[in-house]
């Protein structure tokens, strides 16, 4: 290298794809070559190795690394080459062009800012060629160079360059892809990659290296809106460290200490009080891009897979329904059947498809849709577009507001085979309920005393237990029991039956009918048991076959975490979760026990 | 944000990411530049603290002065630090410095096989222990499910297509061919009875930018890496038997920066002092596929 390198520059991740044997490898090799970006001596030990098993000199030969590779002349994943310019230092992603890597395109695509999409001038446009074009647009990739390669095949003849660009251009246009250029070059003699060799003068664009430099590198989200997502709550207690630090990294807007900060799904609010870090000088303030730590003015409850966003700005959607553009990467369909688990930033949850909207042909792009959605099957490499209704409700944001939080991947046993982007926030049976009491977290006037203090001082966390199952079976002998037992122990508690709020606060629901009114019945008791929980007490219910969907709105109301239900009856007859079943071969006084373990397994009361 | 910020940050979240998925975590600590840079990012994610054991596979043919530097951070730094081998193989005396292997068979052997005894709590183990300051060998030595390494993609032809998240079957072994697909910051973190996983947060760092850090951070490294006085340093650290230095004048950090910048080294591999690398095209690569870091 002649050159005096500056490694103060900035740096891109480049991604090079394209359909099969269309030349990627040799372009890249190329452009290490002809920009002195070798290290020493290894162009010559591949030529020299070349020689000496009596093959062709291939530029590809520089970057195909691997053994496998080699003996299959193929890229099977994604490679990545170091390599600078006068501009900018470069990161290159050879990405595989066969069909069977097609996980491996996407691994490498992801991670680049700009795209290179080679296509043969012999060939034309390919299967990958359409198909990486439409997975540029789902990975969110604008910076789209389309190389037309091989053109000392075709005597570097304009009207095959610009056929092809028609064909393409027209095609991409069909997915809103606009690339920024279409340029002529060939990747074995050199053409149009580093420099012109001066065989296509009918061509005065860019080069492949003066495209390269010319993009602008996109700047880190920190005019939008702050998303965190949670990543975990530390409280390293060695070395006397007693600072809780919720951590995760911004991926847009900026945070200082004294900002505001809400958490969702949850919508728990309270003030960002210290910016944490190891080794580094007090931070004021923390931007997009950054890993951060930082400590909160009241410790309530925050866990990993929240969203931390600032009071007062744009808020994420919450929502157990969404509308989303997705890959399928497995070889088995994707059908309903399928559970599978979705992560979206830091959240992960139980997921399966609602409904099939749309099945993209992998192959040719065309779409089938329309009456016969019913019908419709998710093969191995198809683009689809369903609704995906997910076991509890997740933050998140749409591809149109937020790049990073309306990402996600699917996970099928114990693999990730599909991604996408979330296109809508759909609502859910409990979206109205979920927004009122959003509104009753805002507006509640907070005490004084603190969740923390007063669980050290009455030495509990607040729960509520719901002991269900069918009519006569006994719930209420066990409840009373149960609260008899905390109460001798020293507990907070109280025993309510659902029943009894029907003569009382929602007596006006029995006059008008508490069968038409039950989620509203449900909903009032939520708030009720609310009260006892955020004063830090033990609330035990009894209710004849609760039903998910009568959790869904306790789990709106109140902490998830905090509620426990027990089934009584060797069946569950309903779709309930539960956390326990007893069937009829224990005694009152055994099953209490074994509902106090349970509170001190998930940490509610504490063993003596 | 500059390059190194920017390291940082993705470095951090990945050893975070990996700290909230595995319940039986480790790190490997060969005390060279590379792996010490990844236990400052592990001080760095978890804020002084490092809340997993650190992991350092003994071929007891390591140059003394990196075992030395080893304790004395063990103790400064309060590290819960594991220390395994081939215990078998060294009493046996099937090793390249006795004559009895080549050099790639004595990798296999002292570190391959070694790595897998010591991750899967099937060989012998060791455990630092701060309160009688000794070596203690550890009575029931359970598996690690994840381990943090602190391999980097510029090192050479196979490294370059790690993924951050690599799962490796019950056998150890790596298959390229079939990896899963890893995107936008989610990685594999799922995975079936058997398998472990390595997570390598320094996957996009050049050896330049782990210099660079080192001199940004300050963070203490071993002796070995400075010229001190004799025309020579290690690059790389490894075994003695097979670890040689290069002609350099490189004193300190400031000075060992301008030569990867603009001096001697500036084209040349790092590893190129690793004997094991050239006894065959392909050895490291035929190496990691079996387990090796």
């Amino acid at each position: 290298m002649e050159k005096l390198l500056d490694f103060n520059k900035e740096q891109m991740n480049v991604v090079f794809v394209g359909h099969v044997d269309h030349g990627k490898s040799t372009v890249i090799g190329r452009l290490l070559a002809d920009t002195n970006s070798l290290p020493k001596g290894k162009l010559e030990g591949i030529r020299a190795r070349c020689a000496a098993q009596g093959v062709p000199f291939e530029y590809a030969l520089l970057i195909d690394a691997l053994k496998d590779e080699q003996a299959q002349s193929i890229t099977i994943d994604s490679a990545r080459v170091f390599f600078q310019s006068a501009q900018r230092n470069y990161i290159i992603i050879d990405a595989p062009g066969h069909i069977e890597f097609i996980k491996n395109m996407v691994t490498g695509a992801s991670h680049a800012e700009a795209a290179i999409l080679v296509i043969d001038a012999a060939e034309g446009v390919q299967e990958n060629s359409r198909r990486h074009g439409y997975m540029l647009w789902m990975l969110g990739i604008k910076k789209i160079v389309v190389l037309i390669n091989k053109m000392d095949l075709v005597g570097y003849d304009q009207s095959v360059f610009e056929r092809i660009r028609e064909e393409y251009g027209a095609y991409l246009s069909g997915i809103g892809v606009q690339p920024m250029v279409y340029i002529p070059v060939s990747g074995r003699d050199g053409a149009g990659v580093a420099a012109h060799n001066g065989e296509m003068r009918w061509y005065d664009g860019p080069t492949l290296l003066q495209a390269l430099d010319s993009f602008e590198k996109s700047r880190a989200l920190t005019d939008q809106p702050v998303r965190m997502p949670v990543q975990d709550v530390y409280k390293f207690s060695d070395m006397g460290d007693n600072r809780r630090i919720v951590a995760g990294t911004l991926s847009s807007g900026t945070l200082q200490p004294g900002d505001a900060v809400v958490f969702y799904p949850s919508a728990k609010r309270t003030v960002l009080k210290t910016l944490e870090g190891f080794n580094t000088a007090a931070q004021s303030q923390v931007s997009a891009g950054q890993a951060v730590g930082f400590t909160m003015a009241e410790q309530i409850y925050v866990r990993r897979g929240q969203i931390a966003c600032k009071v007062d700005e744009m808020p994420p959607a919450v929502s157990t329904r969404l509308r989303v553009s997705l890959f399928w990467l497995g070889r088995q369909p994707l059908t309903p059947e399928k559970t599978l688990i979705l992560k979206l930033g830091t959240a992960r949850e139980k997921a399966h498809i609602e409904t099939i909207h749309k099945v993209i042909d992998a192959s040719d792009y065309s779409a089938a849709d329309g009456n016969n959605t019913a019908n419709l099957k998710i093969e191995h490499h198809d683009v689809a577009e369903v609704t995906l209704r997910l076991a509890h409700p997740i933050a998140f944001d749409t591809s149109d507001k937020l790049p990073d939080t309306s990402r996600f991947v699917l996970v099928d046993e114990y693999e990730i085979r599909g991604g996408g982007i979330v296109l809508e926030a759909l609502s859910d049976e409990v979206s109205e309920l979920r927004d009122e009491v959003n509104l009753r977290n805002q507006k509640w006037i907070r005490s004084n005393v603190t969740m923390e203090q007063r669980y050290e001082k009455y030495n509990q966390k607040s729960a509520l237990v719901v002991i269900t199952g069918p009519k006569g079976i006994g719930r209420k002998r066990l409840a009373s029991l149960l609260e008899r037992q905390l109460f001798e122990d020293g507990k907070l508690c109280y025993y309510l039956g659902i029943g009894s709020v029907l003569y009382g606060v929602n007596a006006d629901l029995k006059r008008r009918g508490a069968i038409n009114n039950w989620r509203e019945h449900v909903r009032r008791f939520g708030e009720l048991a609310h009260l006892f929980l955020d004063a830090g007490q033990i609330l035990i219910v009894t209710a004849v076959e609760f039903t998910k969907s009568d959790l869904a709105i306790l789990q709106t109301v109140i902490d998830e975490e905090n509620i426990k239900t027990v089934w009584l009856g060797e069946l569950v007859t309903t779709d309930l979760p539960v956390d326990l079943v007893f069937d009829h071969s224990e005694s009152d006084e055994e099953m209490a026990i074994r509902i106090k373990r349970l509170l001190q397994d998930s940490g509610v009361i504490f063993r003596p | 944000m500059n390059q190194l910020s920017e390291l940082e940050s993705i470095s951090v979240h990945i050893l975070r990411e990996a700290y909230a998925n595995f319940k039986s975590l480790g790190m490997l600590w060969s005390m060279g530049k590379d792996s010490t840079v990844l236990l400052w990012l592990a001080r760095k994610a978890f804020f002084g603290h490092v809340p997993f054991p650190l992991i350092h596979v003994d071929t007891h043919f390591k140059i003394p002065e990196m075992i030395e530097y080893r304790d004395r951070l063990v103790r400064e730094m309060k590290l819960s630090m594991v220390v395994g081998a081939n215990y078998e193989a060294l009493e046996a005396k099937r090793t390249f410095p006795d004559g009895a292997v080549d050099r790639l068979t004595c990798c296999g052997l002292l570190k391959t096989e070694a790595l897998k005894q010591t991750l899967n709590g099937k060989g012998r183990r060791m455990r630092y222990n701060h309160e009688s300051d000794r070596y203690e060998e550890e009575e029931n030595p359970q598996p690690f499910s994840g381990v943090i390494v602190g391999a980097r993609a510029d090192e050479e032809g196979s490294r370059s297509k790690e993924r951050y998240f690599s799962a490796r079957d019950n056998q150890n072994e790596w298959n390229i061919a079939d990896q899963p697909p890893e995107f936008w910051n989610q990685y594999k973190t799922d995975f079936a009875p058997g398998t472990n996983v390595r997570i390598h947060p320094l996957l996009d760092w050049t050896e330049l930018n782990i210099w660079e850090y080192i001199e940004r951070e300050q963070i203490p490294t071993v002796s070995l890496y400075y010229n001190q006085g004799d025309g020579k340093r290690y690059r790389s650290l490894g075994c003695y038997p097979c670890t040689f230095p290069v002609e350099s004048e490189a004193r300190n950090v400031a000075e060992i920066i301008a030569e990867l910048k603009v001096g001697k080294f500036a084209n040349i591999a790092e590893r190129a002092g690793r004997a094991q690398d050239k006894e065959d095209g392909g050895g490291l690569e035929s190496l990691r596929k079996e387990g090796y870091m």
